[in-house]
Parts: C-alpha cells; structure tokens; sequence
C-alpha cells in the first residue's frame, strides 16, 4: 500500500556519527581510552624504553595498541550497551523504525574510528619521539590489525553488556580489562612474568591479538598467524551469539 | 473489509503474563484515524504493558496484535509510528538538533525541522545538549522525536508528566492538529483532565481488561451523579439520612454531597437552612466516573490513581 522509497543508507551514518560523538564528547570514555595507551606508551616505551636500543619501544608500539583496541572496544561496547539498556535507549530504539542492526554497526564505527585514532596517536609518538622506522607496509598492517582487533572484543563487550547493570558495568570491565591486558604481555614481555601465567597467555583473546600485532614488529612468539586469526575469529562468534540470544530474549 | 481498512492499530483479546501477574487479560483496543484514544487505568492496570505489545516490544501469550495491518515487529511498520516513552534514555551530550537529525532520517517522509520546533515549542533549544535541558525542555524533545518522522500512528505513554503549563498547551494544541489532520493517536494518562479535553474515546483499564469504553460523555454516563456543595450549618449524619444521599463530607464550614438526583435535596437544604450560602451543582466529572467504575469493577481497598 504505502510504498514510499526509503533509502536507510542515511540513518546508519548519521547512526554512526552520532554514537561517535555521543562517546567523544563524554569525558569519562573519550580521555582514558584515546590518552592512557598513548600516555603509557610515552613513558614506558619513549622515556623508560630508550635504554634498550629501542626494543621496548617496538615492542610496547603493538601491544599498547592493543591495549587501546580492547579498552574502547569492551568500554564502548560493555559499559555503553549496559547503560543504554538501563536508561531505556534500547528499548525507545526498538519502537522506532531504527534500520536492523544500526544500533551494533554504529558503535562497532565508532570503536574501529577510535582504534584508528589510537593507532595512529601511537605511530606518531613512535617516529616522532622513539626513533622508530618501520616501512609504510608494516604501519599500514600495524593499523589494520588494530581495527580489525576491535571485532572479538566488542563481542565480548557486547555480551558483557548484555548481562551486566549499568552501575557495575565500569567495575566489571575493569575487572576483565586490566587482568587481561596484563595476562597477555601487554604492559610487560611475557617473559618477565612467573612460569605458568607466561604459559597460560593462550587463553586469552587480547595475547593472540597481541602476537598478530607483534609479527609486524618482528617481536612475536613464532606461532603461526593463521591459529592466533582463527581463535579471534571463533571468540567473535562465541560472543556474539552469546549477547545476540541474550539481548534477542528480552524482547 | 471497510472496517479493517479504516482500522491502523489494534489489539484483539490479547493476554500477557509475566511470571505470577496476568498484566493483560484479554484486552481489545482499536485505533481508526482521526481519533484520539485515551487509555486509563490506575498503575500496574496493564496500560504499558498495552504499549509495549502495539509498539512490538513484547508479543502476547495470546490473541493478535496488529499495526497497520502486519506486525509492529516488522520495520516498515514501525516507519508509520511515532513514540514517546516514559523513559527514553535519550543520549545526553547530543544536541537537540542532532537528536532530531538522527531520527528524522528513519523515516521515509520526515516533517522539517522547523515543522518539529514549532509544534513542540523547541524554540532557542536546537544548538542546546540534551542533558543541559529541564525536565520539561527534555519531554518537548521526546514529544518532537515522537512526531517527527509524520508518523500516521502516535503512541505517548503518559506524555505530560513533568511539563509545565505552557508546554502542555503546546503538546496539546498540537495533538489536536494532528487528530483533525488524521492521525490515529493512543494516550495514557493520569491527568484525568487531559483525557477530558482531549480524547474522542475513552478506555478504562483494570486488572488487564478493559472495563468501560467510548465517549467521554459515555464514560461519565456511567455515574449519574450529582455534587452539591454549599456553606451550610446542618450536621453531617442528619444529611446522611436523606434519600437519594451517596455521601456526605464536611470541610470546615462546607459541606460537599454526592447524590444521585439534585432536585430534591437542594430544595430540602435550602428548606432546613435558611442561612445556606453558595450553593453550587456539578455533573461528575470523568475523575469521578473512573473511580466509580475502578471501586465497583475491584475490591474497594484498591489504590486509587494518584492524579485523580
């Protein structure tokens, strides 16, 4: 009856834009998670790291680009969809006319931009700061790891913020996050950490990103990537099926 | 088959349970164009749980829910429905022009943006943060959200709580508009008033079910009484004595009586006081019919809606 043409092109960027601006104009997750990979990578990779003829400055270049690839991703993600869960947006958006899947594609545009902004802030420091020279291959493979990492970890993120209040929502991230980051020889090599937990690093998401992210700078473990993209892979699919019941439920 | 055609929205016999509470208990409702509906209920009658089936939120246990002839759940039905919540969680540090930009664009034909501030009253807000605005600011945004997307079916949960008395005329001049435009509009309230100066149709939930409709005249049909109130020295329980007499209240010097036929009591108060001032007769209000027909449809100790 009523067929008025209707392109939904429109509203998924401004969809997108919008989730963007919306989490660069809050204080309490643009800040840390655009400046504290960056601010860590000053100090312990520039500052601390030029000691070592610049081997902590390669290495800490992959994995605090990491690092800010999990933090927007499980805060934009995790403390987001928590949030807007308990205040009702979700629920509001699906009485609108909201095109499918907007929602999701807007914040998974929104955590790759910030990635790419991270990366980016990163790579500056690392030329400009630490003398550190890689080819224009490597820089771009370095960045595309890094927005690609996004996609596990707003998986995870997702179905965390599917389970979780918004109150607790920042404690519980925190709590999966920082343990995390540190399990899979993000802050330090996994070589300085005890025996076992250096051997469970596998079983962490973050350390096969990690490893993907280090083969570009030449510092990785030796495994083969193809296993370390295969487990990314499958804990995407894991928990974004996961999330995708448990928000499909509620309604 | 006219019928159906002329018919946007409905729910027929639908029950929804949740855990031990039937919210909804085989309710019908039908929204035609150019027509307002106004659900009434006190709270936990159903009357969200209503919504949120129309809006596709939930699906019934039982029974069919249907807008604009397919289900809400489906997008482009949804593309001729516009929504105000009591909650909308709305984002904060987007401007209000942002926020009208952004759900503008799911509709196929929006309103322009000057159409939206004009009938919302968003004037001097359009460059302002969402969470910068009061209260009532913030309910013009949602009510503007609502119409935007010049949406042939209106939903709003309880859209004047929390406005104040400028920006109720607004939302109201402008409901008007649209009915008489040809908008199909469903409206809870607890402002008994709003229903009275705005619905068409009247449905009075309880218990899930809906246990009076139609006119506000017809409504207010269902009480027949009358309320006398006057300045007068008679006692109370001498009052209470007279045929006809429902109830008789005293509030310092006056006294307020609910009867069933005023003529014969005015004329024996105005026989037995001759002192009796201010004297004045009123039909029942749509306030007083709800309660009637909420206290005789449940038990009498249920909690009595609180604007009422």
């Amino acid at each position: 009856m009523n067929t008025i043409a209707y392109s939904p092109l429109r509203a998924y960027v401004l969809e997108a834009r919008y989730e963007f601006l919306r989490l660069l104009r809050s204080p309490s997750f643009s800040v840390p998670t655009l400046l504290f990979p960056a601010l860590f990578y000053l100090l312990f990779g520039v500052l601390m790291g030029s000691r070592d003829h610049g081997g902590a400055s390669h290495y800490l270049l992959a994995t605090y680009g990491v690092f800010g690839v999990m933090g927007v991703s499980l805060f934009g993600f995790g403390v987001s969809v928590a949030l807007d869960r308990e205040r009702g947006l979700l629920t509001w958006k699906r009485a609108l006319p909201m095109p499918t899947g907007a929602y999701l594609l807007a914040k998974m545009a929104m955590a790759m931009i910030f990635s790419a902004i991270i990366s980016l802030l990163l790579a500056s420091l690392a030329i400009s700061l630490a003398g550190v020279s890689l080819s224009a291959g490597q820089w771009a493979l370095l960045w595309i790891t890094n927005v690609l990492g996004v996609l596990p970890f707003a998986a995870l993120g997702l179905w965390l913020g599917s389970l979780i209040g918004g109150q607790g929502a920042p404690a519980v991230v925190n709590l999966v996050y920082l343990p995390m980051a540190f399990l899979s020889g993000l802050w330090l090599p996994l070589s300085l950490l005890p025996g076992t937990l250096a051997q469970a690093a596998p079983i962490w998401p973050s350390y096969h990103l990690a490893q993907i992210a280090l083969r570009v700078v030449g510092k990785d473990d030796g495994h083969a990537i193809g296993m370390h993209v295969a487990v990314l892979a499958l804990v995407t699919v894991i928990f974004a099926t996961l999330a995708w019941r448990r928000l499909a439920r509620r309604s | 088959m006219e019928a159906s055609m002329a018919t946007l929205a409905r729910l027929q016999g639908v029950r929804k349970r949740y855990g031990a509470v039937q919210a909804l208990d085989g309710l019908d409702l039908t929204l035609v164009p150019g027509q307002l509906l106004a659900l009434l209920g006190p709270n936990g009658a159903g009357k969200t749980t209503a919504i949120q089936l129309l809006l596709g939120l939930q699906t019934p246990d039982q029974g069919q829910v249907a807008l604009f002839g397919r289900s809400p759940r489906e997008l482009a039905a949804r593309r001729g429905l516009g929504v105000m919540l009591q909650s909308a969680g709305i984002a904060d540090n987007l401007r209000v022009d942002e926020l009208l930009a952004l759900t503008r664009s799911y509709y196929p034909q929006p309103r322009s943006v000057a159409d939206c501030v004009a009938m919302a009253g968003l004037n001097g807000l359009l460059d302002r943060r969402y969470g910068r605005l009061s209260g009532g600011q913030q309910r013009r945004v949602q009510f503007a959200l609502a119409i935007c997307g010049r949406p042939r079916v209106l939903v709003l949960d309880e859209p004047t709580t929390g406005l104040d008395i400028e920006a109720r005329q607004i939302l109201w001049a402008t409901l008007r508009e649209l009915v008489a435009e040809g908008c199909a509009v469903l409206l809870t309230t607890h402002y008994l008033e709003e229903a009275e100066a705005l619905a068409d149709r009247v449905s009075v939930i309880l218990g899930g079910r809906c246990i009076a409709e139609g006119s506000v005249a017809q409504i207010r049909a269902h009480v027949a009484q009358r309320r006398v109130r006057c300045v007068s020295v008679l006692p109370v329980d001498e009052i209470t004595q007279w045929p006809q007499v429902r109830q008789v209240r005293r509030d310092g010097d006056r006294l307020e009586i609910v009867v069933d036929e005023a003529e014969d009591v005015v004329r024996r108060l105005l026989a037995d006081d001759p002192s009796l001032s201010e004297l004045e007769v009123s039909r029942a209000g749509l306030a007083d019919a709800f309660l009637a027909l909420t206290q005789d449809a449940d038990n009498p100790a249920r909690t009595l809606p609180e604007a009422a």
